[in-house]
């Protein structure tokens, strides 16, 4: 943290351990300058006042997706929030829609346990205007731009009320499959986006498109997504099968 | 230990080099547990710039570390297939110093026996338009970028899958000793509040540059130097690929793309405390007018983040004061026979590139301490998806 033209300022935190009855509130006051971000305040108050504070990050740059946690209400994720963004006290909880671990870390386990099975992190990768392909790689490859952060799924309110609805990143995870096919199995995928908790379940809400900090826009995957299983029912009833062609004669 | 069973070992922290001691320790036959006080990858690991090294950054002054890097830069494109951005790297010369470094770097690559290719500024513009125009020459060289979090989660994943005990949020309050011999550890359970006690055969400590701290419980000194650099998150891929300042080792001399992001790297000073780092603004702005000489666009970009990584540099406190003049490779200490202390080892030093390779060293020694003949397998085995790592 940088101290020029440090002043202080006031966080408000949800504390839990397991074994509690319910969370708590906890008050910190921080040092804190214009550049001071919620993870740097969240470590100094680990650092300074209490170690047992659980806190999860990793990368400090929006590229891990550890530290996602919700800022006066809204997702974010803490390493490139800062506490300047936001007037008076600034409350820290934990995401939504998922377990609390402890204090503002939730168990990301049935994040992770939404996506369907196949689950690369690389993409092809767009061109930079004007560049040529480097001689000896066929075609770039960067990483995916989810980060997996759970920040989409912590907003989306269906998820609020069903506990079983795949949800937003899991959804847009198997519509990039599909538009950048790598050998997945797609009428799997788009068997897997048809249940009854997948595709359909999504009330275009777009909250997670709002939440994402990483330009992946959720919501209109989704309706991507059910363009495509769309197409699939549309060419299934203009090529019926011979079986049943037979069966009306 | 009971008869017939395994030895346990237990690891003390949970960055890249206890992920991959874990796995390597696991393929081994051995009985894993490992305890790490915050997420995997939190401390050092997960916060460093991204790069796969190829070794030519070390390839005139240290070549040890260049043979350990390009060696584990070919390794783990194969066991962790998926992990990387196979951008290539440029090391970009724009000074007549820079060119003065240009015969030496060509030797000490070769010497090491990383690829090399010349490239003229024509060329390397046409292949990197960002790139500035005052460039004198450009080096392609096999460096590439990775996910600093989700390559080494690969490492747990696997890991757990072949049985190792893997506890996040599991905090060492002290290491038990008696009679000269670590015999495990009193550790604190942050999700639960409540303090216990896990024996092990032998306890490894893995924990970067916190070894030292972690090592004064066990009442041994371990010569760390927590060396912290910052590093400048901006936003936009400027290039395809890792741009290198061609000179001797200096701030501010790499880019680093990766997603939809430019990270620029690195400074370099020395700290007591591996957890009280701060962000210097002065060594921020230096970021973006080094990398700028090697990408102009770097000084309009919109910023995204600045943040500091501690690097666990080997050497005592009387060496160098910024931490550049020391190794980058690594050591794996038995502490009974530098101390005198039976059943405790540190592994330290090094760099995400050779996380694999560290963890095989120390492996060796934790497995000739207790008896196993087992040889390493990790060179062979490809790794599960990072994903797994958070399986039930």
């Amino acid at each position: 943290m940088t101290t020029n033209g440090a002043s202080t300022r006031r966080l408000r935190l949800h504390r839990y351990r397991r074994g509690d009855l319910e969370p708590h509130i906890e008050e910190h006051d921080v040092p804190a300058d214009e550049d001071t971000t919620v993870l740097a305040a969240l470590r100094w108050i680990q650092l300074h006042r209490d170690p047992t504070l659980g806190l999860r990050h990793s990368c400090f740059h929006a590229s891990c997706g550890t530290c996602g946690v919700r800022v006066n209400g809204r997702e974010r994720l803490a390493c490139v929030t800062k506490l300047s963004e936001h007037q008076g006290t600034v409350t820290v909880d934990p995401m939504a829609n998922m377990p609390v671990l402890h204090d503002v870390v939730v168990d990301m386990q049935p994040f992770f346990a939404r996506f369907p099975d196949q689950h690369p992190i690389v993409r092809a990768s767009e061109l930079l205007p004007n560049a040529d392909t480097v001689d000896g790689i066929d075609e770039h490859e960067r990483f995916e731009d989810c980060i997996e952060c759970g920040l989409c799924l912590s907003a989306c309110p269906v998820a609020a009320t069903d506990a079983t609805y795949l949800g937003p990143a899991a959804l847009a995870y198997a519509q990039r499959l599909l538009e950048e096919p790598r050998g997945p199995d797609r009428e799997a995928l788009l068997d897997w986006a048809d249940q009854d908790n997948a595709a359909w379940r999504c009330h275009a809400a777009f909250e997670c498109t709002e939440a994402c900090p990483s330009d992946v826009r959720p919501a209109q995957r989704i309706m991507a997504l059910r363009r495509e299983l769309r197409r699939r029912t549309q060419q299934g009833r203009e090529v019926p099968e011979p079986a049943n062609e037979e069966a009306r004669s | 230990m009971t008869r017939g069973s395994p030895p346990h070992v237990l690891i003390v922290g949970g960055g890249g080099t206890g992920g991959a001691l874990a796995h390597d320790l696991a393929l081994r036959g051995v009985r894993v547990t490992l305890v790490e006080r915050g997420e995997f990858t939190s401390g050092t690991t997960g916060r460093h710039h991204g790069l796969l090294h190829s070794g030519a950054r070390y390839a005139v002054n240290d070549a040890e570390s260049a043979v350990e890097c390009i060696e584990e830069n070919t390794l783990l494109r194969r066991i962790a297939p998926g992990s990387f951005e196979e951008n290539d790297g440029l090391f970009v010369g724009v000074t007549d110093d820079d060119m003065a470094y240009l015969p030496g770097f060509l030797e000490g690559c070769e010497a090491t026996g990383i690829p090399t290719q010349v490239l003229q500024p024509s060329e390397a513009l046409r292949l990197e338009p960002m790139l500035t125009p005052d460039l004198k020459i450009a080096v392609r060289v096999p460096d590439a970028t990775m996910d600093a979090m989700r390559m080494p989660m690969r490492f747990f994943a696997t890991a757990k899958a072949n049985g190792a005990d893997l506890l996040n949020w599991v905090d060492v309050a002290d290491l038990e000793l008696a009679g000269g011999t670590v015999s495990g550890a009193r550790v604190r359970d942050l999700v639960t509040g409540r303090t216990t006690r896990i024996g092990a055969d032998l306890v490894v400590n893995a924990t970067g540059p916190w070894s030292e701290q972690v090592a004064s419980m066990a009442g041994v000194d371990v010569p760390i130097r927590p060396s912290p650099g910052v590093m400048l998150a901006v936003r936009g891929r400027l290039t395809n690929m890792v741009i290198n300042r061609l000179h001797a080792s200096g701030d501010g001399d790499i880019v680093v793309p990766q997603r939809a992001l430019s990270v620029v790297g690195t400074s370099s000073w020395v700290v007591e405390d591996p957890d009280d780092l701060g962000v210097p603004a002065d060594h921020v702005q230096r970021m973006i007018d080094e990398g700028s000489i090697l990408v102009p666009a770097i000084r309009g970009a919109a910023f995204r983040a600045a943040w500091s990584a501690a690097r666990p540099l080997i050497g005592s406190r009387d060496d160098a004061d910024s931490g550049r003049e020391l190794s980058r490779t690594f050591k794996t200490i038995d502490h009974a026979v530098d101390d005198g202390v039976e059943g405790f080892v540190t592994i330290t030093g090094g760099k995400g590139t050779t996380l694999r390779g560290m963890a095989e060293v120390c492996a060796d020694v934790v497995c000739r301490k207790l008896g196993i003949d087992a040889p390493c397998s990790t060179r062979e085995t490809v790794l599960l998806p990072h994903a797994a790592a958070y399986a039930a």
